[in-house]
């Protein structure tokens, strides 16, 4: 079945809240408006006003009163309009859902996915177009996944929803539309299981989230240059598959990380020192990492497009790594 | 009124009296590290309203949290071998004096950052209703966290969605040393605050347990039979310091104010009230006091021959299975 990312995301939540009425979804928009990238699309009419939440624009009152429903025993998804908004619930997230466990000497669980687009569309500005991955991937406590197909946003979706944690789920706005095909009938997928997105034996590259895409589009291209690469796709960033990414790279010797955040602390930086750790022997070059710039996200197209990775700066750093050219 | 009632808000207050300057003495022994803010003046508020509750009732808290602790019926062993940092604590030493949980009293918390609690309490009395239950959450905070934007949103929510929430706001005065003239615009009557939600508030007397106690039963009958939050300004003293870093008066107050104030330690008002009205004696209070040190006694010691956590905790728990 050929279906969009958003459809896939519609698809999870409704199949998961017609099992299991403790999930109940709450945000900004997300019901009579019918989501504000429609991913919530007839969900007020099937689920009711009960169980599909507006809420005023308020994110750390709602995110907290998500955790503490949680901590009673419901299910929420949060979904923040962008997780630029969620910056307002950080407070909330950081210092609640992620803790509480661990605070309370494992008494009580916090089972929310918090979800919504992270990373950049086009021309939002500096305000609406950030990749903050990395800044929840540093908080023990919480999991962070990332799907880039609809496939994988559907299956990891449905499992976040059966897992007991806080979970930070992030989508993109560029994604929404793209389709793929989706199994029919009922699948999940693992958190913390990677994917090899394309087979290939001279160069891994590790891509997330839309970044999958612009890593596939320049294998193409690479693969008619000759030089196979093989693309990782961790889906979640943690717990992060590591195994997967060394046992690629510990068969091409080469890496290279894609990632659309920006540079420094970025979450490339952790991958390759993890690779660094476990399959250094196995290295022929220098890891390469191809990031955001370390910049505000600036209007003008052109300044950001510069700012964003791009087909031509992974083909650059790939022949780079590869020929030395 | 009946004498044994009295007698047993009486004797609550004064276990968590006598914790507290025990646990004082435990801090300057270094048996208790980090910090340790005592509500010592405060106690007649935790008695008194969750005195109201039943038993089955949520109970969250800012740090200032033993006493709301042992009012909702912790085990006073446990919780001083949570601010021992042991393993038989009731976080396994894991939380600590700003964060004691005791999910199977459904006392679900103190919490550190002001004013982010409230949002939780919110969301604990969002689940009550969603689950066609009828519990109330006791929510408490220091009337620092009033003006906080994360007290007004969840304030908002709770009365948008009528949801079964009592915010209980200790005015102790202070923020830390800010007194809450300084703090707060509209300081006079913090009730108004809630007002302009569109919630129901009343002011009460903190250090008359008595009095907590009359205004939280009809505040919680009316909750409980329809939803809807509810504010309760209950006005008190903390007779010692924010924490133990602080003296119990410092630059911020002088002796005198902090001595006028002990003229009305809660303690003191209801034994007064009872002697005047001859439903206790001195033999009685003395009784109480025997029994108390000896469950405190039991506490530090229980406390003290706990083990550490052992070095494997320090993963666990951080994610559930």
């Amino acid at each position: 079945m050929l279906i969009s990312y958003r459809e896939a995301l519609n698809q999870a939540m409704r199949e998961e809240m017609r099992r299991d009425d403790r999930i109940f979804l709450i945000g900004e928009e997300v019901g009579h408006y019918q989501g504000a990238f429609k991913v919530s699309k007839g969900f007020v009419e099937e689920f009711g006003t009960q169980r599909v939440l507006d809420t005023p624009i308020t994110e750390a009152g709602f995110t907290g009163l998500a955790i503490g429903a949680a901590m009673a025993g419901l299910h929420p998804i949060v979904e923040l309009m962008t997780f630029n908004f969620g910056i307002l619930a950080l407070d909330q997230i950081v210092n609640n859902a992620a803790k509480i466990r661990y605070m309370s000497g494992g008494q009580v669980a916090v089972p929310i996915v918090i979800r919504g687009p992270g990373s950049a569309a086009h021309q939002l500005g500096a305000q609406h177009s950030q990749s903050l991955e990395a800044w929840f991937c540093h908080v023990p406590g919480l999991k962070v996944i990332a799907p880039a197909t609809p496939h994988d946003a559907k299956g990891l979706l449905k499992n976040a929803l059966r897992d007991p944690n806080p979970i930070i789920f992030i989508e993109a706005q560029l994604l929404y539309s793209t389709k793929g095909e989706v199994g029919e009938g009922e699948y999940t997928i693992p958190i913390g299981q990677a994917e090899v997105k394309r087979r290939g034996d001279d160069v891994t590259i590790v891509a997330y989230s839309k970044m999958v895409l612009l890593a596939l589009e320049a294998a193409d291209q690479l693969a008619r240059e000759g030089i196979q690469a093989e693309v990782v796709d961790p889906r979640t960033l943690k717990p992060l598959d590591v195994q997967a990414i060394v046992s690629s790279v510990q068969k091409t010797g080469r890496l290279v990380i894609v990632e659309e955040g920006w540079r420094f602390a970025g979450l490339g930086a952790q991958i390759a020192e993890l690779v660094h750790a476990k399959a250094f022997d196995y290295l022929d070059a220098p890891i390469v990492r191809v990031t955001g710039a370390d910049v505000p996200m600036p209007y003008a197209r052109p300044l950001e497009d510069a700012a964003i990775p791009d087909r031509e700066r992974v083909l650059a750093a790939v022949r780079q790594l590869v020929k030395g050219v | 009124m009946d004498r044994d009632d009295l007698l047993s808000l009486y004797r609550q207050m004064l276990l968590i009296r006598r914790f507290e300057e025990r646990s004082a003495e435990m801090y300057a022994l270094a048996k208790i590290g980090g910090f340790l803010h005592l509500y010592i003046g405060e106690e007649a508020i935790a008695v008194g309203a969750i005195a109201a509750l039943r038993r089955d009732d949520y109970v969250i808290s800012a740090y200032r949290d033993h006493g709301h602790c042992l009012a909702k019926g912790s085990e006073a062993d446990r919780v001083m071998a949570e601010l021992f940092g042991k393993a038989t604590g009731l976080c396994k030493g894991k939380g600590g004096s700003m964060h004691l949980v005791d999910a199977a009293r459904n006392f679900m918390g103190g919490y550190a950052i002001v004013g982010g609690h409230l949002p939780l309490a919110t969301g604990l009395a969002f689940a009550v209703t969603y689950q066609k239950r009828d519990q109330v959450v006791l929510c408490f905070f220091g009337e620092g966290a009033v003006p906080s934007g994360q007290a007004h949103e969840a304030f908002n929510l709770a009365a948008l969605w009528k949801l079964p929430v009592i915010f209980m706001c200790e005015n102790n005065r202070y923020g830390m040393g800010t007194p809450v003239h300084r703090a707060v615009a509209l300081y006079s009557n913090l009730a108004e605050k809630a007002r302009a939600h569109g919630i129901e508030a009343e002011t009460v007397d903190g250090m008359d347990v008595l009095a907590v106690r009359t205004l939280m039963r009809t505040v919680v009958s009316k909750v409980r039979s329809a939803p809807q939050p509810y504010f309760v300004e209950a006005l008190t003293y903390r007779f010692m310091g924010h924490s133990m870093a602080d003296p119990s008066h410092g630059h911020y107050r002088t002796k005198e104010e902090v001595e006028e104030e002990r003229q009305r330690d809660p303690l003191l008002l209801l034994r007064r009230t009872m002697i005047d009205r001859g439903m206790a004696a001195e033999p009685d209070f003395k009784r109480l006091e025997r029994e108390v040190a000896e469950i405190v006694a039991a506490a530090v010691k229980f406390a003290d021959e706990s083990p550490f956590p052992a070095p494997t905790a320090l993963e666990e728990d951080v994610y559930a299975e």
